[in-house]
């Protein structure tokens, strides 16, 4: 944090609109084609039959200038998109996350649906051949929309969610709901589909105390049945072998294992059971149900496989794994898979046992023998899939480095399956495998083909065809981002070599003439290879002529407007997309990012010094620990950089972009420890010294939000830190949620407003101010309520602190120029509301040339007003433009995915209660408490954004024109304006006209110049 | 020589500034016909009030030494410290005791003794080198019964410039801020002028005595939207309406008389031109065949 000097510009005019416009002229549409009718009726009444076409054609040019006349009155004030304008400046992705559940459609042959249940509560289905969605629902986050469990059974699939609160159908073909039945209240366990006589007609649920069965038709529950002992024994899986049976098992730990047979007709309980198993500590992680009822177990303590009939043993059968030959990896707990490809119908008797890492094996239980049917070793993946009748197993083994092999295998035999082997070549920028998922059918000849699709750490989806052709992927990761940067892309090479020559040290005069002629040639080469080309691509026809985003042609466009979108996921994945077409262009996976991670994303160079690279800056801090890591890449290109950043070894607290560069044009960033000790990268003697120069002017803060203390620290010479204000909250009675500064890269272009008697009332423009929100710890609705603190950052001077009683959060804050808005929720009024602060100097400026926080000795004044709002809200941003000079819009994300650009000018706490003449003139909107949703304000208009996060705002070359991505499950970007195209050229602008008056008023002025000499001659000669 | 300066705080900070106001200087009643608060007027108001006060208390401070200890001092006092440093190493000295009374209308007042001949020099020492002149109060909690509860761990400090300092010969401005509970949040020091213009004081007097101003400053209530007075308005206006019937009238009841001929003047005259051109473009195509 810096004091900074505010240059003293003038602008007073902001063009903004006046809402009224729009209001009159969409009025003045809806009555337009009347008119029409009514003049066609009154030609066709009135004229005799041979004049009808040349009274059409007048008909048609009247018609035309009444369209042309509407079209400009028109033009000029709507704001929404044209229908031909939809996804031409915008564009949307939608994602599902981390899947958790997958299930091939299989009911269908040549089926081309997948159905994935994610992390993220989405349930989803997807197009096979393009990795399109076809159909998406998303239920609510947390743990009420949590989704426990996918059963697929024709075409339904059954989802239990909310920690089995609700049980629902959905039809797989067109994601339509069947049913859904509100559970009894209880912990989830386990769910599996009932099956009888070769038909599946019921779902069992099975809860902590209770099970219930409920049919698939319709999700009305059969019978519900109380545990038998639940208090003691904790029932953890279902089974059911296709025998009108029902199987609970349940574990009490280190004891013995309880199973409870149920009778699927009336759920009477027909055996029960109990087996000695003191080793056993959990049911669903170490065991399976194997072949006809054999309930198989994995003991890593004393390597031994465990099997027990459930239908006639009351004891187990140790089996231990030296017996069969094997040896388990020291350390790895062993895992059991197995498959049920019919619910209807018993397990198979084969399944896997993976004993390490990368070893798994094949096993069959063969009349209560265990036998090895083939070792596998290496192999990280294992899958089985039932293409008709036979079950085959994939595998997947590491090939070399960069590349693994599937290959099926005979579940039965265990015998390879011929020309089955596939390719999956490793991203090297992604992570390892994780997950496996193999759609296997039959061709024609019998002969068994598959797809695979795999999950990657980095929560890729791959999808991929013999012999190893990649169909699809998706990069899940991007359902999450975390956070993000817009940066300019460079100049082509062209510009870039002009720029160049001028960065470039001069050393004489003769190299300087030769740098000169070797650009100017290459400008010249560029020149023509540019005229070739123009002229090989007009000899193709247009539909070939395409032009891919690539990472080599990149280049930015003549106003900016196109950027370079670099996501920071909480993956640790991090991606360069193109912000006009939604290309990614790069992916970076950062491996051993820890789970609970903060990032911070910083630009420290952008494209503008050229020699250099771009340069961004992230910082990976573990959130308990505090340790951090810098990871410097190239924004454009997503490379390492190979600058070496400094190794960080004490837990970080803060980090602060400086203004200040070294060389090399980049930005110095300041890191400060836990010891108050403070570094800087790069940390170069030129940084050094210039940070000693300026060291008593850099101030920063610090906010320790578990003691509600705020700290301000100035850097000392000496690179050591020193507190010079502190300010603190009582922490039981209020506590700190959000700390907002400006951002730095924000333009105020005028310094004040034109009153109504055209005197200036000026803005209170602190770039150091803090804008703190606490909320109260009573949440009692009488007394909770949230305080708003503006503090000077440098100075730790509190400019002006409120409380909104009756009030709790979430609290959204926006805070740039003189205004903070905020926004809350009302308990008195049960309501959600947005409140505004201003601030002004008043009517003089105190020091007009520089703004220093270190002498404002006068409080300014602070203007406030609060309205309704009709919805809850996700996130806010404000516009953000390159001067300025544009009026601002706030950026509403709502809950329902729409994107809502509320102009600012609803929010000023000017707006008076009783017009008068001078508020008139200042074009102030009369003050009403309720500010509306005008359907004409969605940015985004039927494009939904699914559970925006966060909206990330970029001003572009042009004034008017802002970049908004919103980012949530979704990515949407589009652009916005503000205050109108007022410095763009409308698309249907006519040039013809302009230039042929133009030339018509030339020539004419040509010809009656000569007219007039020949006149002059004549009278001279008179 | 030692001095008290005394405020007592309300809610508002310009209604402590008028309050304080007509207490000490004219005893007009000023702080009336405030009923309805409209924000911006009260900022004018303030402000201006607030120079006034200023000047105010700078002009008598000096002079009021006398009446120094107020009977309803039954508060509680903390010392106000101060440091200043070539080093800027922060070694806190008591500067003074604020004097606080508790209660829902905290106040406060500040006794101070002058600066010795010692820290003066200090002072500008430290004032050449651009160094701080830091001030500290310990935490505090205003609304407890027991002198034990209302001292809390911690300090909370704030600084000027010690050059601003000095050029403004020890007149400073010190706020306490609290919040809704009556805990001390932060404690805020700026000095009036409050610039660095380098200007020597030569003058030892001038750095004798502080010259200080003091308030508590309490949260503002921040306003909820004003659906009353809009629900208010807008009866008025219905009424408004109500009573004259003519304005209620649309733009189109209103000028019908002038519409309708208009309207049909242009059919008709739109009817001949088509029929007329119409008619012409025939001739002109007859002519040409």
């Amino acid at each position: 944090m810096k004091v900074e000097h505010v240059s003293n510009s003038f602008f007073l005019c902001d063009p903004s609109f006046t809402f009224i416009e729009v209001v009159y002229h969409s009025a003045l549409q809806g009555a337009a084609p009347s008119n029409h009718y009514v003049r066609r009726k009154h030609v066709d009444f009135r004229l005799p039959p041979f004049l009808e076409e040349q009274t059409k054609a007048t008909a048609a040019m009247a018609k035309l200038i009444w369209f042309c006349l509407k079209c400009i009155l028109l033009c000029s004030t709507i704001e929404a998109v044209f229908e031909d304008q939809v996804g031409k400046f915008d564009w949307r992705q939608q994602y599902i996350g981390k899947v958790r559940f997958s299930h091939f459609d299989t009911h269908v042959q040549s089926s081309k649906k997948v159905l994935l249940a994610t992390e993220n509560n989405v349930f989803a289905s997807i197009n096979t051949r393009t990795g399109e969605l076809f159909w998406r629902h998303v239920d609510m986050t947390g743990p009420e929309g949590n989704i426990d469990a996918l059963l697929q059974h024709g075409q339904d699939a059954v989802l239990v969610v909310g920690d089995g609160r609700q049980l629902r159908s959905w039809d797989i073909n067109i994601g339509g709901l069947n049913w859904e039945i509100v559970l009894d209240s209880g912990s989830f366990q386990s769910a599996c589909l009932v099956g009888y006589q070769d038909t599946v007609k019921h779902v069992a649920v099975l809860k902590k105390t209770v099970i219930s069965l409920h049919y698939l038709s319709n999700g009305h529950q059969k019978w519900i049945e109380n545990l038998p002992e639940s208090e003691t024994v904790d029932f953890q899986a279902v089974y059911s072998g296709g025998n009108g049976e029902v199987y609970v098992l349940g574990v009490v730990p280190h004891s013995h294992i309880a199973i409870v047979a149920y009778s699927l007709d009336d759920g009477e309980i027909i055996k029960q059971i109990s087996v000695e198993a003191p080793w056993l500590s959990n049911i669903q992680a170490s065991c399976v149900v194997i072949g006809q009822g054999m309930l198989t177990c994995v003991d890593s303590a004393a390597v031994s496989l465990y099997t027990l009939d459930l239908h006639v043993q009351s004891q187990m059968t140790q089996i231990p794994l030296q017996s069969l030959g094997l040896e388990a990896t020291p350390g790895f707990q062993p895992v059991l898979v197995s498959t049920q490809p019919n619910p209807a119908r018993p397990p198979l008797s084969e399944f896997f046992l993976q004993l390490g890492p990368e070893h798994h094996l094949l096993l069959q239980l063969n009349s209560g023998q265990i036998v090895t049917l083939r070792d596998f070793k290496p192999a990280m993946l294992v899958s089985f899939a039932t293409p008709g009748e036979k079950t085959v197993a994939a595998v997947m083994s590491p090939k070399n480095k960069t590349a693994c092999s599937l290959n099926l295998f005979s579940a039965e035999s265990g015998r390879r399956l011929l020309d089955t082997t596939l390719i999956f070549n490793l991203d090297p920028n992604g992570g390892k495998p994780e997950k496996l998922y193999v759609q296997a059918f039959l061709k024609k000849d019998d002969s068994v083909g598959y797809r695979a699709m795999v999950q990657t750490e980095d929560h890729t989806l791959t999808f991929i065809q013999q012999p190893g052709r990649v169909m699809w992927t998706r990069e899940e990761a991007l359902s999450d981002v975390v956070t993000m940067e817009m940066v300019d892309l460079p100049l082509t090479g062209t510009q870039a070599e002009l720029e160049g020559e001028f960065g470039k040290k001069a050393d004489g005069l003769l190299s300087m003439l030769l740098k000169r002629l070797s650009s100017q040639l290459i400008l010249l080469q560029a020149w023509i290879a540019h005229l070739w080309k123009l002229f090989y691509d007009a000899r193709k026809p247009r539909s070939l002529v395409k032009n891919d985003v690539t990472i080599e042609n990149l280049s930015r466009d003549e106003f900016n407007l196109q950027k370079m979108m670099v996501m920071v996921t909480a993956s640790g994945k991090l991606f360069g997309i193109d912000s006009k077409t939604g290309t990614i262009l790069w992916r970076h996976y950062l491996d051993n990012i820890p789970s609970n991670a903060a990032f911070k994303l910083m630009v420290q160079r952008t494209t503008a010094h050229f020699p250099h690279p771009p340069q961004c800056t992230l910082l990976i801090k573990d959130k308990d620990t505090g340790l951090a890591t810098l990871h410097v890449f190239n924004p454009i290109f997503g490379k390492k950089s190979h600058v070496t950043p400094p190794a960080l070894l004490q837990p970080m607290l803060q980090s602060l972009m400086l203004p200040i560069m070294d060389q090399e044009y980049a930005k110095v960033l300041l890191l400060v420890d836990d010891q108050y000790k403070v570094s800087a990268f790069p940390s170069t003697k030129n940084v050094l010294q210039q940070l000693q120069e300026m060291a008593s002017s850099i101030f920063f803060y610090l906010v320790d939000s578990n003691q509600g203390k705020l700290s301000g620290y100035r850097l000392r010479t000496d690179l050591s830190t020193e507190l010079i204000w502190e300010i603190v909250m009582p922490t039981e009675v209020q506590r700190i949620v959000s700390v907002k500064g400006k951002r730095p890269n924000e333009h105020v272009h005028s310094q004040g407003r034109v009153m109504g008697d055209r005197s200036v009332l000026y803005k209170y423009l602190n770039p150091n101010l803090l804008a703190v929100v606490t909320e109260s710890t009573d949440l009692h609705p009488e007394r909770s309520f949230i305080g708003i603190l503006l503090i000077d950052g440098v100075t730790g001077r509190i400019i002006h602190e409120a409380v909104q009683r009756k009030t709790r959060g979430p609290v959204h804050v926006v805070h740039s120029e003189n205004w903070v808005v905020y926004e809350y929720w009302s308990t008195k009024s049960r309501r959600n509301e947005f409140s505004v602060i201003e601030l002004y100097e008043g009517m003089e400026l105190y020091n007009s040339t520089v703004f220093s926080s270190l002498d404002r000795p006068h409080a300014p004044q602070v203007l406030q007003q609060s309205y309704i709002f009709p919805s809850s809200i996700s996130t806010m941003e404000a516009t953000l433009t390159e001067k300025g000079i544009t009026s601002r819009h706030l950026l509403i994300g709502l809950p329902s995915g729409g994107i809502l650009s509320l102009p600012k000018m609803f929010l000023d706490p000017r707006r008076p209660e009783i017009m008068s003449e001078q508020s008139r003139e200042e074009n102030l909107i009369p003050y009403a408490p309720e500010l509306l949703i005008r359907s004409e304000w969605f940015i985004n208009y039927n494009q939904t954004v699914s559970r925006v996060r966060g909206i990330y705002t970029a001003p572009s070359g042009l004034e008017s024109t802002c970049l908004v991505v919103a980012y949530g499950l979704d990515i949407y970007q589009t652009r916005v304006y503000p205050s109108k195209q007022f410095d763009v050229l409308k698309d249907d602008y006519d040039y013809m006209l302009i230039s042929s008056v133009l030339f018509a008023l030339f020539f004419a002025t040509m010809i009656s110049k000569r007219l007039a000499e020949v006149k002059l001659l004549n009278r001279a000669w008179r | 020589m030692s001095r008290i300066l005394k405020t007592s705080i309300l809610k508002n900070p310009p209604e402590v500034l008028k309050l304080w106001f007509s207490l000490r200087c004219l005893p007009v009643p000023l702080s009336v016909n405030m009923a309805r608060p409209l924000p911006f007027k009260i900022a004018v108001v303030s402000t201006v009030l607030f120079v006034v006060c200023t000047d105010f208390v700078f002009c008598n401070s000096g002079r009021r030494v006398g009446d120094v200890m107020d009977t309803e001092f039954s508060g509680f006092s903390v010392p106000l410290e101060h440091s200043f440093e070539v080093a800027d190493v922060a070694k806190f000295r008591v500067r003074g005791a604020l004097m606080l009374k508790a209660g829902r209308e905290p106040s406060v007042s500040l006794t101070q003794s002058q600066l010795s001949e010692e820290d003066r020099a200090k002072l500008k020492e430290v004032a050449a080198v651009d160094g701080l002149y830091r001030i500290r109060v310990p935490r505090v909690f205003l609304q407890a019964d027991r002198q034990t509860e209302r001292q809390m761990e911690g300090y909370l400090t704030a600084f000027v410039r010690a050059c601003a300092m000095v050029e403004s010969h020890l007149s400073d401005v010190i706020s306490l801020h609290i919040d809704v509970s009556g805990y001390v949040i932060g404690v805020s020091i700026v000095t009036l002028p409050g610039a660095c213009r380098g200007t020597e004081v030569e003058d030892e007097v001038d750095l004798e005595v502080f010259n200080t101003t003091l308030s508590v400053m309490a949260p503002v209530n921040a306003p909820g939207p004003e659906t009353a007075l809009f629900v208010e308005r807008m009866e008025q206006e219905s009424e408004k309406k109500g009573k004259n019937p003519q304005e209620q009238k649309s733009f189109f009841a209103k000028y019908w008389m002038y519409i309708v001929p208009l309207v049909l003047f242009l059919m008709m005259s739109g009817a001949q031109d088509q029929s007329g051109g119409g008619a012409a473009g025939g001739a002109a195509n007859g002519g040409g065949r």
